[in-house]
């Protein structure tokens, strides 16, 4: 294996979202920030809603974060780079295997999704104004889970972006990037969905719910959550999976 | 000096569209030569590109692969240069087989493409900087060779500004400078001179001369007899995935029977006047053209032949519509070989 030239592919990476950071951080912040300011602010603030909720949100928001960055850092580049402007080639002529450029890109997109992860803490935070009770006592558990839901993320990416085409994206957020955040227990913890059991057990199939349940475990664990040990052998199945079949895509897509 | 290629009976079947890498003119290019359309009433994509095609290019030469749209040219470097797997046969860039260490093939070989594809997320000097970084060049060796191929390729004014706004030709200016920036043995240009004005095509050919002079190898695809001719020492033509000649462009215009060509179009083509043409003073072989009327001449001289030729057909009750006479070229050897021209 070739480490210099897959250093020079991530210094390459690095290089393009330092440049970007400013509107990328808006492009993947914003908007839950914006739903965290509507949940955690005003209907705490007026009364419609528990202050406790404010705990509960945050974590949601964390993996929501996390997963829309790592899918995007990854995904957006590859469907255009692999349909369109073939600015990918450059690098796949370069003296390292192919599949070693999808990882590259896969830790790209991880170091992405972690530093979106750690900025929307604060961020969050501060759009809630007091009354956040989050302990970051379970640090192991919770740097364990945050790994692996970069991870899911940017594999997440590299399947989805090698596989779509570029008139498809639109269709991609309508039909999964929704239904993923709306019924990925970000906004309510999971033991929420009691009251409809047939609903509570079709979204574990939702990789967001063992996002969301797994930092809200590790950040506030007396909320009622999947247990932690659950949460990481889904998430470590899940990433395998999108991982292997990912990295089959893009093998396809890239040679002839 | 400088590193040969062996293509061995190179077979490639797309069975799907390929990607972009064996994909030339923009769209999906590759000419079937048989589209199998049954199995059972499934419909099925099959695309013969290559149809076994065994080459040799000499270390240290210059090589041409000329064909039409759609030849193989393109998917032929698509699979030396490790981005096409050939469905049977081998490929060997020096004494290494591409597709058993394709990583240790690509350290060898720089690639222009037929269509630019800069890192349009970095500036004109930024390319070759990564680029250098992704073969493995030191800090200092990478900033000193795209300040010289910078100046070289005249792009210097313009380095720190992204390729977003570059034009066409800055654009293959610069894409030629990536390609020698780790400085390969072997250089591959896809259809280099494609949408380039004339002046900007001459200095594409110095370039490539100065750079064969290190005693590096060229390969280069190209539909333009004129650079097949002027610029390369060797060179195979290509059609329907297959080679039909190869040899220097001086060989293969020896190769074309009495060396002119005369295409006639009549009004009608009466019996055994094809005959009479072959008993001409110096016409070697007559051959109805495929369009209806045409008949093709060829022979070893052209003006002096038309009156006979015009008598000949009056005698026949023919009347003669359209004369075009080419002399010994590279388009006139292709005709020969395919009845069409590089152009069809």
């Amino acid at each position: 294996m070739n480490w210099r030239t897959f250093y020079a592919m991530l210094q390459r990476d690095g290089h393009v979202a330092r440049r970007n950071l400013l509107p990328m951080l808006l492009q993947n912040l914003l908007q839950p920030l914006l739903l965290t300011f509507v949940f955690g602010r005003v209907l705490t603030s007026s009364g419609m809603m528990k202050g406790q909720y404010k705990s509960i949100l945050l974590p949601g928001i964390m993996a929501i974060s996390m997963m829309i960055s790592g899918i995007q850092a990854v995904a957006m580049p590859l469907i255009a780079e692999l349909q369109f402007t073939h600015e990918i080639e450059d690098r796949l002529l370069a003296p390292m295997a192919t599949e070693w450029l999808a990882v590259e890109k896969i830790v790209a997109g991880m170091i992405q999704a972690l530093v979106s992860g750690m900025v929307v803490i604060p961020a969050a935070w501060l759009t809630m104004g007091s009354g956040v009770r989050i302990s970051f006592d379970h640090l192991t558990i919770f740097a364990a889970i945050c790994l692996l839901v970069a991870l899911l993320s940017a594999s997440g990416g590299l399947a989805l972006g090698s596989s779509i085409g570029q008139t498809q994206i639109g269709l991609m957020y309508t039909l999964v990037v929704a239904p993923m955040m709306m019924f990925g227990c970000a906004y309510y913890p999971w033991s929420a969905l009691r009251f409809a059991p047939v609903l509570q057990y079709a979204v574990l199939i939702n990789p967001l719910v063992y996002a969301s349940e797994g930092l809200r475990g590790a950040l506030m664990p007396e909320v009622p959550h999947i247990p932690g040990m659950a949460v990481v052998g889904a998430l470590a199945a899940m990433d395998t999976a999108l991982l292997v079949f990912g990295l089959r895509q893009f093998q396809r897509k890239t040679v002839g | 000096m400088g590193i040969g290629i062996r293509l061995e009976n190179l077979r490639k079947v797309y069975d799907s569209p390929p990607p972009s890498a064996a994909r030339g003119g923009g769209a999906f290019a590759v000419s079937p030569v048989r589209n199998g359309l049954k199995d059972r009433g499934r419909k099925k994509f099959e695309v013969v590109a290559l149809d076994g095609v065994a080459l040799e290019i000499r270390a240290g030469e210059i090589f041409g692969l000329l064909g039409p749209n759609g030849a193989g040219k393109s998917t032929t470097i698509g699979i030396l240069t490790t981005r096409t797997r050939p469905t049977a046969g081998r490929a060997f860039i020096g004494e290494l087989d591409v597709w058993r260490e394709p990583v240790r093939a690509k350290l060898l070989i720089g690639v222009v493409p037929q269509r630019p594809n800069l890192d349009f997320a970095l500036t004109a000097r930024e390319i070759l900087l990564f680029h250098g970084a992704y073969f493995r060049q030191g800090a200092r060796e990478r900033a000193r060779r795209s300040d010289e191929l910078l100046e070289k390729f005249k792009l210097t004014d313009r380095a720190d500004q992204n390729v977003r706004g570059f034009s066409g030709g800055m654009m293959q200016r610069l894409s030629i400078a990536r390609a020698m920036m780790h400085d390969p043995q072997v250089l591959f240009l896809d259809e280099p001179s494609a949408g380039l004005d004339p002046q900007t095509r001459l200095l594409l050919w110095d370039i490539v001369r100065d750079y064969n002079r290190l005693g590096k190898t060229v390969v280069i695809t190209t539909h333009y007899m004129e650079e097949a001719d002027e610029l390369c020492d060797r060179l195979a033509i290509i059609d329907h995935g297959r080679i039909i000649a190869q040899g220097s462009p001086r060989e293969l215009k020896s190769t074309i029977p009495g060396g002119y060509l005369i295409r006639l179009k009549f009004d009608r083509v009466p019996e055994d006047l094809l005959a009479d043409f072959l008993q001409l003073p110096g016409v070697t072989e007559v051959r109805a053209a495929a369009e209806a009327g045409g008949i093709d001449v060829y022979a070893g001289c052209g003006g002096p032949l038309i009156g006979p030729i015009v008598s000949a057909a009056q005698a026949r009750g023919a009347e003669l519509h359209d004369v075009h006479i080419a002399e010994p070229s590279l388009e006139t050897l292709f005709l020969h070989h395919t009845g069409r021209s590089l152009r069809d």
